[in-house]
Parts: structure tokens; sequence; C-alpha cells
């Protein structure tokens, strides 16, 4: 069950309210994406953390309902 | 902890680089998969791959055991490095082939 760009953004500012959150349909086909979430969240956390809060914040559908999600994360500033 | 664990736990720690992945390293069954294994080769790395395909208690218990929701996992002596996106980004910077070195794995970077 392919889920929308709208509606992954909304979950991941939900996680992270100050994320900025740029989404690409990789395949055009709803269900391979590629998203770059940049928040002050991740200030000091491993990318593995960083990745972790991205998941949390979705809620579990990573894995199940989305299908790929192809995840860049950094803090603001960093390069 | 469970047997499952158990069975993940042992197999990180009796080999120094694991792959738990969707087929075998000689026949991938899925992109992400493939990607891990390509890096892997180029850098010359040897590696265990676990196909979670063949084995529905360790594919589930896999994201359990390093809370994390996607295959394939990449394990170095023990320590869980990352999925897919992190261990390309990993291999871009270098910080991948340092992780290697760091804990004593052989590399045979391409010249």
């Amino acid at each position: 069950m392919p889920m929308a760009s709208d509606d992954i953004v909304r979950l991941i500012k939900a996680g992270l309210p100050d994320a900025e959150v740029r989404i690409e349909d990789l395949a055009g086909d709803g269900d391979h994406y590629s998203a770059t979430v940049i928040s002050q969240a991740f200030a000091g956390k491993s990318r593995i953390q960083q990745h972790q809060m991205v998941y949390a914040a979705l809620g579990g559908r990573m894995g199940g309902e989305l299908h790929a999600l192809k995840l860049t994360t950094m803090a603001p500033g960093a390069s | 902890m469970s047997d499952v664990a158990n069975r993940i736990k042992e197999e990180v720690t009796t080999n120094d680089v694991v792959l738990f992945m969707k087929g075998t390293p000689v026949f991938p069954q899925c992109g992400f998969s493939a990607a891990v294994v390509e890096v892997l080769d180029h850098m010359g790395v040897r590696f265990k791959g676990v196909n979670v395909l063949v084995d529905p208690a360790i594919r589930q218990g896999i994201k359990e055991f390093s809370d994390w929701p996607t295959i394939p996992q990449l394990y170095v002596k023990g320590e869980f490095i990352g999925g897919c996106d992190i261990v390309r980004e990993m291999y871009e910077t270098g910080e991948l082939e340092q992780v290697f070195k760091d804990k004593g794995v052989a590399v045979q970077q391409a010249a």
C-alpha cells in the first residue's frame, strides 16, 4: 500500500516539528522515496540515532506500508 | 534474551563482518542488499551474509535486536553500523574504511 509524499512529510514534521523535509518520489510510483531531513534535534546524535528518530516519527510504517525511503539526515549547518 | 536474539548475538560476535540481507552475497534479492554487497566487495572486505528470506525468525528478530526497521543491516565486530543509506554515505566519505581499520578488519582498497 503506497503512501503519499505529503503524508510522509506530515508524519515526520509531527515527530520533529522544526524539521525541514525535502522529499522526492524516486520511481514515480508512490512507493520509492528519497527524503532529506534537517532538524536541530539531530545535533550531537549519530547517524543511526538520527535515522531512528525519523523512523519513530513514521510510527512503524517504515519497512511496512512505506517500502523504500532513502534517508539523509543532518543537523542545520552540518555539511 | 530470546533464542533468536541469542542466535543473532552469536552471529555478530563470531564473525567480524556480518550482513543481514535479502538473498545471498552471490545472488542478492533486493536492490538495497545488493548495494551493500557491492560496497563490501569493492572494498575487498570478507563478510558473512545471512539470508533473512530463508529464516523468518531472524528476519523479524534482527529488527528488534537493533531497533532498526529495515534490511539490510551491517555489523562489524558486533556493532551495528547501519543500513543501506548509512553504509553508502559512510563509504563515500571514507568513514566506512576508517571503521574497518579501527576495528582491525582487512580492507583491500582498489587503487
